[in-house]
């Protein structure tokens, strides 16, 4: 046991026992599900959930596209890297990304392997699947076991979600009670909260998109069942 | 060599920068659009004057039980797989790092931002390691070259304009000049991709520990830290000891209300969640994972029941933002690691009470910070009371004998008549001397004006008013 650890302790043990002066400061514990009281409001059905969730990408400038069939996601795909020359689009083990990429007849890497990672760099899009969306913020939140690592969807220029419509929770509090269910207490070594492409304000505080993790969101969302 | 005592080397830049209009209006300039976004997302809240009083009471929880959350947390994320050091100055933290840094043989190091580093001059440090380190939030990137503090705590740049940074970029990096902040920044992605890849270590900080799952939560728009904390074989995070939440569920309250005080946004781009190196099952991520957990003065921070909630910040800048001090005087004139109303509080506490009870001086007490911060820190009060603590440890003769004397007059009715008499007298035939080199008050006549002497005193005027009433 290092000799900084018990002098730290011993120094927050022996400043605690003093009490704060002042009896208010000790309020109520909040319990989690009050938040939603005071967060922005989330509807209550998952119609207004999507609605909610594509005004959010809108202003976020995530493309959204709500497709009735893998088919129609993959000619979807195939449109965006005509048009962007993807030389390569990576994604991870999956049988439905597997099918998707397929069906889009593209050059593709599968990470399936820790030496894969090296060839990633090198990739212009990268394909995921998601744990959840997240109605009141226009987020996509992706782990590092069920997502394909922590470096697809990041790395590349172009990030794609493939999601399904039940995978739409309400807010925060939702997705990381089911986080909890599915994945405690072995949680996955990294999960990410995405929220539009990648942006800065640093330069006059003016608005930039992809700064260093990707440039372009774009979310398939299928209207089917998973 | 001696070096300037802070308190002066604060009034010259002070002076030197408040001089300066055109940068001021330009740092007023750029903060006119975070207040219409903040008050947008604000609005947008069911409850925000709620959800402050929720935060606040959340992270009393945290820090008033510290003892107990910190080592829940270091069991818990010890049993991910990640190594804790635990560093009682900033010393032992460059040490740790430097140690590690060592032992990897590490030749390159990027870092993604974090003011804790900035703190224990971690950087400077790793250099004489002969280890290269690189910045690869923008802004950081940007100081860096200038060889330049941070200039805010969530926006380092803010008081460079395009042309400067074109410049900067052309003289450093070779890159044609423009004046398109948007092929600006593809220049620093450009540069940093190959950082990135090439990095032996990942350096970050910590937005929030998370006690109950053992994790660390870092927050960021650009993607920097993810890429920071993903590519290189080893992470090393920094964090303070009060960074502390008890659950991962508070991030739900938390992740929002940093977003919108710190920057107007509704959420952060990058608001990722990390326990532990990459697990066996896992086809990327970093092997080795090390948390240096650091005290450096925060415990007498605790220790002071009085001002411990300063210990609730979550380094939003909120306050930084709305300080009329601190848009005028400029994030550099501070000469700290942290800057404005928070800065102002904390220094004193982490650097010494003698050298730093200047920074609380500086103060119109508004109280603009103390209503805008989400975590209800009692910023303005604790100004006060700093003041007042930098009065008792280093009593000013002369001050505490004015106050005597003002006692002493304003307790007799006669004696305070004649005084206030005298002043009036004095005040018409000293007006030649005021604001001069004689004037023994010439730091406050200087740019102000005192209203003209009445013709008689309150009390002359009444007891006429009332010998002329029926």
């Amino acid at each position: 046991m290092s000799t900084s650890r018990t002098t730290i302790f011993a120094a927050i043990r022996q400043a605690l026992r003093t009490p704060r002066p002042h009896a208010h400061r000790t309020l109520p514990k909040p319990t989690t599900p009050d938040f939603q009281l005071w967060l922005p409001p989330v509807g209550a059905t998952a119609s207004e959930w999507l609605d909610q969730f594509r005004e959010r990408c809108n202003v976020l400038k995530t493309r959204l596209e709500l497709l009735p069939s893998l088919e129609a996601a993959a000619a979807v795909l195939g449109q965006i890297a005509h048009e962007e020359q993807w030389n390569r689009l990576a994604f991870h083990p999956d049988p439905r990304l597997q099918k998707l990429v397929e069906l889009t007849q593209r050059p593709s890497l599968c990470l399936e392997r820790p030496g894969a990672i090296a060839e990633l760099a090198d990739c212009a899009a990268g394909i995921t699947l998601c744990e959840s969306l997240i109605a009141q913020t226009g987020s996509v939140l992706v782990t590092s076991t069920t997502c394909g690592g922590r470096s697809l969807s990041v790395l590349p220029e172009h990030h794609v979600v493939l999601a399904w419509r039940e995978q739409l929770v309400p807010d925060l509090t939702a997705a990381y009670r089911q986080l909890r269910q599915r994945h405690h207490p072995d949680y996955p070594s990294m999960i990410s909260l995405i929220t539009g492409p990648s942006r800065t304000g640093d330069i006059e505080r003016i608005l930039v998109l992809g700064a260093h993790g990707p440039k372009r969101l774009t979310i398939l969302l299928l209207d089917a069942p998973e | 060599m001696t070096q300037t005592p802070p308190a002066l080397q604060f009034q010259r830049d002070a002076h030197r920068y408040t001089a300066n209009r055109s940068e001021r209006a330009w740092i007023r300039r750029a903060l006119r659009g975070y207040y219409a976004k903040r008050d947008e997302n604000r609005d947008r809240f069911s409850d925000w004057a709620a959800a402050r009083r929720a935060a606040a009471a959340i992270k009393t929880e945290a820090i008033d039980r510290l003892d107990y959350w910190l080592e829940m947390f270091e069991k818990n994320f010890s049993a991910h797989g990640g190594v804790v050091h635990w560093a009682s100055n900033d010393r032992e933290a460059r040490e740790a790092v430097a140690q590690i840094v060592r032992e990897k043989k590490a030749r390159l190091v990027i870092k993604s931002k974090s003011m804790t580093s900035e703190e224990i001059h971690l950087s400077a440090a790793l250099e004489k390691e002969n280890c290269e380190v690189v910045e690869s939030d923008l802004g950081e990137f940007i100081v860096q070259l200038r060889h330049e503090a941070p200039y805010h705590l969530v926006f380092p740049a803010m008081h460079l304009k395009r042309d400067a940074i074109s410049r900067l970029f052309h003289d450093h990096l070779g890159t044609p000049e423009t004046d398109s902040p948007e092929e600006l920044t593809m220049i620093a992605r450009r540069a940093m991709r190959e950082k990135f890849l090439r990095a032996d270590i990942g350096i970050s900080g910590v937005n929030f520990a998370i006690a109950e799952t053992g994790m660390i939560s870092i927050t960021e728009n650009e993607g920097n830290a993810r890429l920071t904390t993903s590519l290189p074989r080893v992470h090393i995070a920094i964090m303070g000891i009060e960074k502390i939440l008890p659950r991962m569920e508070d991030l739900a309250l938390f992740l929002p209300m940093l977003a919108t005080a710190g920057a107007g946004q509704h959420l952060t781009c990058y608001n990722t969640l990390i326990c532990g190196p990459r697990r066996h099952d896992e086809v990327d991520g970093p092997e080795e994972f090390h948390l240096i957990i650091l005290d450096n003065r925060r415990s007498l921070l605790l220790a002071d029941a009085e001002q411990r909630d300063a210990l609730h910040c979550i380094r939003c800048g909120a306050c930084l933002n709305v300080c009329p001090i601190f848009q005028n005087v400029g994030g550099h004139s501070y000469g700290t690691t942290y800057q404005g109303p928070i800065g102002a509080v904390i220094t004193p506490h982490l650097r010494g009470l003698k050298s730093w009870k200047h920074l609380p001086a500086a103060s119109s007490l508004c109280g603009a910070c103390t209503e805008i911060c989400p975590v209800g820190i009692d910023l303005h009060h604790h100004l006060l009371r700093i003041r007042r603590n930098g009065a008792i440890a280093s009593p000013r003769w002369w001050e505490k004998a004015l106050f005597e004397a003002f006692a002493l007059v304003a307790s007799y009715a006669g004696l305070f008549s004649l005084a206030s008499g005298l002043g009036r007298w004095g005040q018409s035939w000293t007006q030649w001397l005021r604001g001069s080199w004689a004037d023994p008050a010439r730091a406050w006549t200087r740019g102000r004006d005192l209203p003209p002497p009445p013709p008689q005193s309150f009390r002359t005027w009444w007891k006429q008013r009332q010998a002329a009433e029926p």
